[in-house]
């Protein structure tokens, strides 16, 4: 099902608009992945994920004002839909899950 | 102090543009910003070389399909139909709110594609002649150039004896027919009819794919048959079968008719032939033929072949070229035969001094050019009144825009009118080039019918019609639709001064066009006057000539022309050999004192009774006519003025003048008469006396009696020595009138082409003319108010017109005079290119604009400026 399966990338980009909640737009998500991974992406990697994310209704978006710091230009902010949220917790939810499922002696 | 900040960095500029470029502009401004941010960034971070670095790749990371694509746009997308169906409606409203501009607009247009139409079918008709024989890549006929004196003439008849040794020694022919025409009387039962027929070989019907609808072809090698063309059988028979039925020949043998084939087409080199008679027949009952069998130096008659598949006409050409040199007794004339196509025979008729020089081919290219250049008026009429028009249209413009209308639909919109305009215009023309079909076809005398079921007519007609509206719409669907509609509903909206320049240099074009076509038709009516108005050299008023097809006819001279005399209704009576508007056969074997052995020059041979000279009422210049008094007449001839010039004879009665074999002496001198071409110099030619060597009666009416009493009794004469044969008489003047027909023709399509072209220009004139106007209404108020006259007025409105009338007739002048000048160099006796056709052209063209748009811009000087200012 193309409609509601998450890639890695994209899981990772509709985090990163999650923990940026309110100011998330290109340049903070890319800031926050950087950050948070300590690698570099590309900002059409994150535009093209952000693009996908919309489409399948994960994320929504607005022009918020425009800011000094970029010329006057308006910057498009993004943030985490319900089914987004859901999305998110379902892949959290199998994860924990399958964790739980690893016996205790695969470690020792 | 500077109070400016310094100048922030920015990323490259190339990818800057090119992601502006590129990029849908929904999310370019979130794209930018983005870059511009994460480079100031870091610039902090990394440095400003790595920045810009980084920034590039970026860039080339943001150029992906998924981010490229166009947004969607937020209409709501209806049903096509709905949107199509609302462009109509708006389309059909604007062209009801201007009902004079539309008319203009498409009758202007449908006329023009009327003409191109008719031209087109003429074209079509001409280019498609003899192409419907089955192998007519494969078929040609013999022709030969011979060199009489300095220059090759050609000639497509030949000696008999050729056919076969072309059978008999040449493997490149599949088939090789003899073929000559005649004109037959048919008898059957009481009823005879005079017919062009052609007497051929066997092979010429698998030659030319013969249809036959009954009978069989083997008929035409049985002597006793013949086939008959549907039509003539129609004629003939009516609806009984004509098959096995007996019909008479010239009163001279009963065929049976064996058989009868549908009629060659109407574009066919054979469109006349209405029977096909076998050869051995013709060889049985003409003892010229029977004679010419064997005569390798009589030439008279035609030969086609069918090639081998893969045989090249010219080198087949270059193998047969000598096959007369190359046997005994090489005539001093020289005969060198050669392959003429069938692909050429309707189009390149012509050859000058061995050289292939055209034909009809000219005709073709010309009209072609004519309908081509017709259509190209009326296109242009109908882009300068759109163009004019859509001006006026530009607040609407404003207004859609405002409401929410996209460009791609201001740009459907307009182009869905103007192709709603041109389809009407094409839907007018079709109909009108039916009903005027029939008298096109008087006119260029053809049988041209609509190609109502050929695709390629469809397909140009159609193909052109959306070409004239797409190109007449390119201007207000992509200028128009640009506008932004603040400026455009403010008012501030103006026209550039140079927006008229191209509707100028159109207007321009359209009248050097049309002066020339009214030069090019005034020469061409002079040029038929001049050459009618040559001297002909005899009386052609009440002359009229009778073909002896009969035997019964010969040898009864002196009693015939008793009779004919004594009912008073001629003055006198001739025969001759050939018609008087025609000049058969001439001889290379003469020879006078003082002539130059080296040269062979062609003089023509004439054949005449005593009455000859009275009976047509030629001029002696010298000496006298031929007398029963002197019964050494018998060795005496006659010379036409060019003869005495060729010969150079200062004192030419006396002379003596050999010619085969024989010595005569010339005892008179006539003026020069006018038998052939009478754009052409007269052949020098000589008179002698024979009774038997003729086939025509030449009666001189009496002007005494009414025409048609003076017939009837020539009839009865007529009837009582040839019961049988149908009384078959033309006026001398007829024929010799038909020696104009193509020139007459191509005056009268120049003319009515002419006509229609101004008449289009006119058209477009008025349209425009009257736009101005209404365009300038207050001024013309304000100038009125201030104490303008009508005058200044109409002054004002005509000058642009007039001026540029006058640069295109300045234009036209010399362009016309250069391709007349070059057209005239065909005829060697030719009108004069005199100044004042020229000035009367100009005046002309002139005049008609004036009066086009005088009645514009009277109408506007004389609006009352209360009305015309009043309202705002």
């Amino acid at each position: 099902m193309k409609g509601t399966y998450l890639g890695e990338f994209e899981e990772v980009v509709l985090l990163a608009v999650a923990i940026r909640s309110g100011d998330a737009y290109g340049v903070a998500v890319v800031n926050e992945i950087e950050q948070q991974m300590g690698r570099s992406v590309s900002l059409g990697a994150v535009h093209s994920a952000l693009n996908r994310l919309q489409e399948k209704g994960l994320v929504d978006s607005e022009l918020g004002g425009a800011t000094a710091e970029r010329g006057g230009r308006r910057k498009r902010l993004y943030t985490v839909t319900a089914y987004g949220r859901r999305a998110l917790e379902e892949v959290r939810q199998l994860r924990n899950q399958m964790w739980a499922a690893i016996p205790q002696t695969t470690w020792s | 102090m500077n109070r400016n900040p310094p100048p922030r960095p920015v990323g490259p500029r190339w990818a800057t543009y090119l992601l502006h470029g590129l990029c849908p502009p929904h999310r370019a401004e979130e794209l930018a910003g983005d870059l511009d941010e994460l480079f100031q960034q870091r610039i902090g971070e990394v440095g400003l070389r790595r920045a810009r670095w980084r920034y590039v790749r970026d860039v080339f990371s943001l150029l992906r399909p998924s981010l490229l694509r166009r947004e969607v746009t937020v209409y709501p997308k209806p049903t096509h139909t709905d949107m199509l169906r609302n462009y109509l409606t708006i389309a059909m409203r604007t062209l009801g709110r201007n009902k004079g501009y539309s008319a203009i607009n498409i009758g202007g247009l449908a006329m023009g594609m009327t003409v191109a139409m008719l031209i087109g079918l003429w074209v079509y008709d001409e280019l498609s002649f003899n192409k419907s024989f089955r192998h007519h890549d494969r078929i040609a006929q013999l022709w030969q150039f011979v060199t009489f004196d300095v220059e090759k003439s050609s000639y497509d008849v030949l000696p008999m004896p050729l056919a076969d040794e072309l059978r008999r020694n040449y493997p490149d022919f599949d088939n090789v027919s003899l073929a000559v025409t005649r004109n037959v009387i048919l008898a059957t039962g009481d009823q005879t009819f005079t017919q062009a027929g052609k007497y051929v070989e066997p092979g010429f019907a698998s030659l030319f794919s013969l249809n036959l609808l009954s009978g069989t072809p083997s008929a035409l090698a049985d002597i006793n048959s013949i086939l008959l063309s549907e039509s003539l059988a129609k004629t003939v028979f009516g609806s009984a079968s004509p098959l096995d039925k007996l019909i008479r020949v010239d009163n001279k043998r009963d065929v049976k008719v064996a058989g009868v084939y549908q009629d060659f087409p109407a574009n066919s080199a054979f469109n006349e032939v209405t029977f096909l008679a076998p050869w051995t027949l013709l060889v049985a009952i003409e003892e010229e033929a029977k004679r010419d069998q064997n005569q390798w130096d009589s030439n008279s008659y035609e030969i086609f072949a069918q090639l081998k598949p893969g045989a090249d006409a010219d080198l087949v050409s270059a193998k047969i070229k000598d096959i007369r040199m190359k046997r005994d007794n090489p005539p001093g004339y020289k005969p060198e035969f050669f392959l003429h196509p069938i692909s050429k025979w309707h189009l390149y008729h012509d050859f000058k001094d061995g050289v292939n020089t055209g034909g009809l081919i000219t005709f073709v290219w010309l009209f072609g050019a004519i309908g081509v250049i017709v259509l190209l008026l009326a296109c242009i009429n109908f882009m300068n009144l759109s163009t004019a028009r859509s001006e006026k249209r530009a607040k609407e413009v404003g207004i859609r825009k405002a409401v929410g209308s996209v460009r791609s639909q201001l740009i459907a919109q307009f182009f869905s009118e103007s192709l709603l305009i041109a389809m009407l215009a094409f839907v007018l023309a079709l109909a009108a080039a039916q009903l005027l079909l029939p008298l096109f076809n008087q006119v260029a005398e053809k049988r041209v019918t609509m190609l109502w079921g050929n695709p390629w007519f469809w397909l140009a007609g159609l193909g052109f019609s959306v070409l004239t509206g797409l190109i007449a719409g390119t201007y207000p669907a992509l200028y128009l639709s640009s506008f932004q509609p603040v400026k455009v509903l403010k008012g501030k909206f103006r026209v550039s001064r140079f927006a008229a320049v191209p509707r100028r240099v159109l207007v321009g074009f359209q009248f050097t066009v049309s002066v020339m076509l009214i030069i090019g038709t005034i020469i061409v009516f002079r040029q038929i006057e001049h050459a009618k108005s040559r001297p002909v050299g005899y009386s052609r008023s009440g002359l009229i000539e009778i073909p002896m097809k009969t035997p019964e006819l010969y040898g009864h001279y002196e009693s015939m022309r008793n009779d004919l005399l004594e009912t008073r209704a001629i003055t006198e009576m001739a025969e001759s050999s050939n018609s008087i508007t025609v000049q058969y056969g001439g001889t290379t074997d003469i020879s006078w004192e003082g002539k130059n052995p080296t040269t062979k020059p062609l003089v023509m041979s004439n054949f005449v009774s005593h009455d000859y000279g009275k009976t047509v009422g030629w001029q002696l210049m010298a000496g006298r006519d031929f007398s029963r008094a002197y019964s050494t007449d018998t060795a005496s001839l006659i010379l036409n003025k060019a003869a005495v010039e060729l010969m150079g004879l200062k004192d030419p009665i006396g002379a003596p003048i050999k010619r085969g074999g024989r010595t005569y002496s010339v005892i008179g001198v006539v003026n020069d008469m006018i038998k052939e071409d009478p754009f052409k110099p007269i052949s020098p030619s000589f008179f002698a006396l024979s009774y038997t060597n003729v086939n025509t009666i030449n009666v001189k009416l009496s002007p005494q009696l009414a025409t048609g009493e003076a017939l009837a009794k020539v009839e009865q004469v007529f009837k009582t020595y040839s019961p049988d044969a149908p009384f078959d008489y033309k006026f001398v003047d007829d024929v010799f009138a038909k020696k104009f027909g193509t020139e007459e023709r191509i005056g009268r399509l120049a003319g009515v082409f002419a006509i229609l072209a101004i008449l289009i220009s006119c058209l477009g004139l008025f349209g425009l003319a009257s736009f101005i106007a209404e365009q300038r209404t207050k001024e013309i108020g304000i100038r009125k108010v201030l104490g303008a006259s009508v005058f200044t007025v109409w002054r004002l409105l005509s000058r642009e017109f007039v001026l540029l009338v006058m640069i295109a007739f300045c234009l036209a002048a010399p362009l016309a005079y250069y391709v007349l000048s070059d057209w005239l160099q065909n005829y060697q006796y030719r009108t004069e290119l005199s100044w004042w056709i020229f000035a009367l052209a100009g005046l002309g063209a002139l005049a008609v604009t004036l009066l086009t748009v005088s009645f514009q811009a009277i109408k506007a000087a004389l609006l009352d400026p209360v009305k015309s200012l009043r309202s705002e």
